[in-house]
């Protein structure tokens, strides 16, 4: 897989030396090729744990279950087979839990930007009697995780009959804790806008929705693609929520699926695995790739901002 | 969805001609009518999904619920007791702090390291940011799947230590490894995360700053604790938070490398708490141990706001 990035903008060639105080000679100096062997040598090797799994979840997926535990281990598959992408498929009802996955990061995805910039919209530009405790509490789907609620949240959705169906990750994830950090986001943007923008355009007659979503929401691009990411990336990897509301392969997600897969005697199927893996791994990371710029610089935002 | 300050100008040329009293619907309150509207959505969804539940689990938390029989009987502080003289509970707390600490040291000191490295712009240094974030955005359940598969008895990790004449543990099936195992798993998905917001925070520092100290003569060593570190304090309480409140809701991870084990050494609260109620369906002791959950987080939350006041060197 290719991970390089578009090239550094300005050339290695530093602009000035620092001056190095006397009196440290074992140092190396700053121009000195032995500092960026030791800098590129130091970053190759860190770099190993990161890249390797990867690498060996999309070979091992690729190689016959003979080659699977081969010693000495192969980095590279010696008898490529794409057999196991048909089992995974096969084996569970994998496009229609793909297809699961996919639905509900997008719909939680756009409810969360929606709900989270109204309510930020609302908490930082509008003045209402009770904001600050209204405000506060909002925040506490901040301070409580959602493992705490997970019992009587479960009996709830039991109590009304929605167990093994999709509306409990639906309705909790778009409107309860994990949207909340989007809504503080959201309403941190909306505090840095200029308040002569909506003085203007009330002058011009213009509702409050209608300031909302054809003044402030255009202008919020870069806080709402930073709630998208995270919300998407949040979505995409709940795990304990669907093995606690989903009972039959059709409706689970990617996560619950990709640990279901075992022989007739309950043993693990590895090269199976590495092939659900790699199908729900890879389309994310190739996007991210692609647009690391947008990830990286989005989710600093959030936390810088937090 | 309608909102109420479309209807603008109708009710107002509705007021009798020269009345003394101001319409009901003022602007005022037409724009604090939007404001609920706006924010109804969210509102309602804190309270009926964080709120409500909330309270339940302390109601439950006073119950013995058989959830195959059908009870649901009042037993007061029997819960309690029960949490206090459970012989797992001492093994289960220890796992979580173990867990917590080892992950937010490593981690934090694995982010600021990479950032620190990475904060110059030199050929390449782009494709290595890349490379230490793509975990971030890689599922973590896949993550988790390939690491337990690596970490084997007879897995990658082994194969490749045996080639240099190694003879690796079972890391996952041993006492001693299978915590650091689970922390090293998790530090390598999500270290990027931090390294971005330590990046951020270090090109915020000055530059003449740190070339003014070293004029004077102070040492890189001096220059980084004495300058970049306090500059950079804010950050550092930041990812901390994030990072221990993350470290206490890690789940996926426990259940899907060791399950708890071996015997109960990694299992952490929220392991222990999803397994009595959902496994043994004990809803009223699992309530309880979400109650425990809860306080722990409420106190490092209150703790962490009295620390910012003293620790971090300034704050915007």
């Amino acid at each position: 897989m290719r991970t390089d990035a578009p090239p550094a903008p300005a050339p290695a060639a530093a602009p000035a030396p620092p001056v190095v105080p006397a009196g440290r000679p074992r140092r190396p100096a700053p121009g000195s090729p032995w500092r960026k062997v030791f800098f590129y040598g130091a970053l190759s090797i860190l770099a190993i744990p990161f890249v390797f799994p990867t690498w060996w979840m999309i070979t091992s997926s690729l190689k016959p279950v003979s080659e699977i535990f081969a010693f000495p281990p192969s980095l590279w598959p010696t008898d490529p087979t794409l057999d196991a992408y048909v089992d995974a498929f096969t084996m569970q009802p994998f496009a229609q839990q793909y297809f699961n996955s996919l639905y509900i990061a997008v719909f939680v995805t756009v409810g969360t930007m929606l709900i989270s910039a109204m309510a930020g919209y609302a908490f930082a530009r509008i003045r209402f009697p009770g904001q600050n405790v209204l405000f506060l509490v909002v925040l506490t789907g901040l301070l409580i995780p959602s493992e705490v609620t997970i019992v009587p949240l479960f009996q709830m959705f039991n109590t009304l009959g929605l167990v093994n169906t999709h509306w409990p990750i639906l309705l909790v994830t778009t409107f309860g804790a994990p949207s909340v950090l989007a809504t503080f986001i959201m309403r941190q943007f909306f505090l840095t806008l200029p308040v002569e923008l909506e003085e203007a355009a009330r002058l011009d007659g213009l509702g409050r929705w209608a300031i909302w979503w054809r003044i402030a929401l255009p202008l919020s691009r870069t806080a709402l693609a930073a709630v998208a990411i995270f919300t998407f990336l949040h979505v995409w990897n709940l795990y304990l929520e669907p093995t606690v509301y989903l009972l039959s392969p059709e409706l689970f997600t990617l996560p619950q699926a990709l640990t279901r897969y075992a022989d007739a005697y309950g043993g693990e199927m590895w090269n199976v695995q590495m092939a659900a893996s790699t199908m729900t791994a890879l389309p994310v990371l190739i996007v991210f790739v692609f647009a690391q710029k947008q990830f990286v610089e989005g989710l600093a935002q959030t936390g810088l901002k937090g | 969805m309608a909102l109420p300050s479309s209807v603008s100008s109708g009710r107002a040329s509705a007021r009798p001609e020269g009345a003394p009293r101001k319409p009901w619907l003022t602007y005022a309150r037409r724009d604090a009518l939007a404001g609920y509207v706006f924010i109804a959505p969210q509102l309602i969804g804190i309270v009926l999904f964080v709120l409500v539940p909330l309270g339940l689990i302390f109601y439950y938390a006073f119950h013995e619920w058989n959830v195959l029989a059908g009870t649901f009987t009042f037993v007061g502080l029997e819960n309690v007791d029960r949490l206090f003289s459970d012989p797992q509970l001492a093994p289960v707390l220890t796992a979580t702090g173990v867990f917590s600490i080892g992950l937010v040291i490593f981690n934090l000191s694995l982010a600021l390291l990479l950032a620190v490295l990475l904060n110059r712009r030199w050929r390449g240094v782009t494709a290595f940011r890349t490379i230490f974030f793509s975990p971030v955005v890689v599922s973590l359940v896949a993550w988790t799947i390939v690491w337990g598969f690596l970490l084997q008895d007879n897995g990658g990790i082994n194969g490749l230590l045996a080639v240099v004449g190694i003879d690796g543990p079972n890391w996952l099936r041993e006492g001693g490894t299978a915590m650091a195992s689970v922390i090293v798993v998790q530090v390598f998905k999500n270290v990027g995360l931090n390294m971005v917001l330590f990046l951020a925070a270090l090109q915020g520092v000055p530059r003449e700053l740190q070339e003014a100290a070293r004029v004077d003569g102070a040492s890189d060593r001096t220059v980084f604790t004495r300058i970049v570190l306090p500059l950079i304090s804010p950050t550092i309480l930041l990812t901390l938070v994030i990072t221990i409140v993350g470290s206490l809701q890690v789940y996926a991870q426990i259940a899907v490398l060791t399950q708890g084990g071996p015997g109960i050494s990694t299992t952490v609260l929220v392991y222990y708490l999803v397994q009595q109620a959902f496994e043994f369906h004990q809803f009223g002791y699992g309530s309880t141990l979400a109650i425990l959950l809860f306080l722990i987080v409420l106190v490092l939350t209150v703790a962490q706001w009295q620390l910012r006041k003293r620790w971090v060197f300034y704050e915007n």
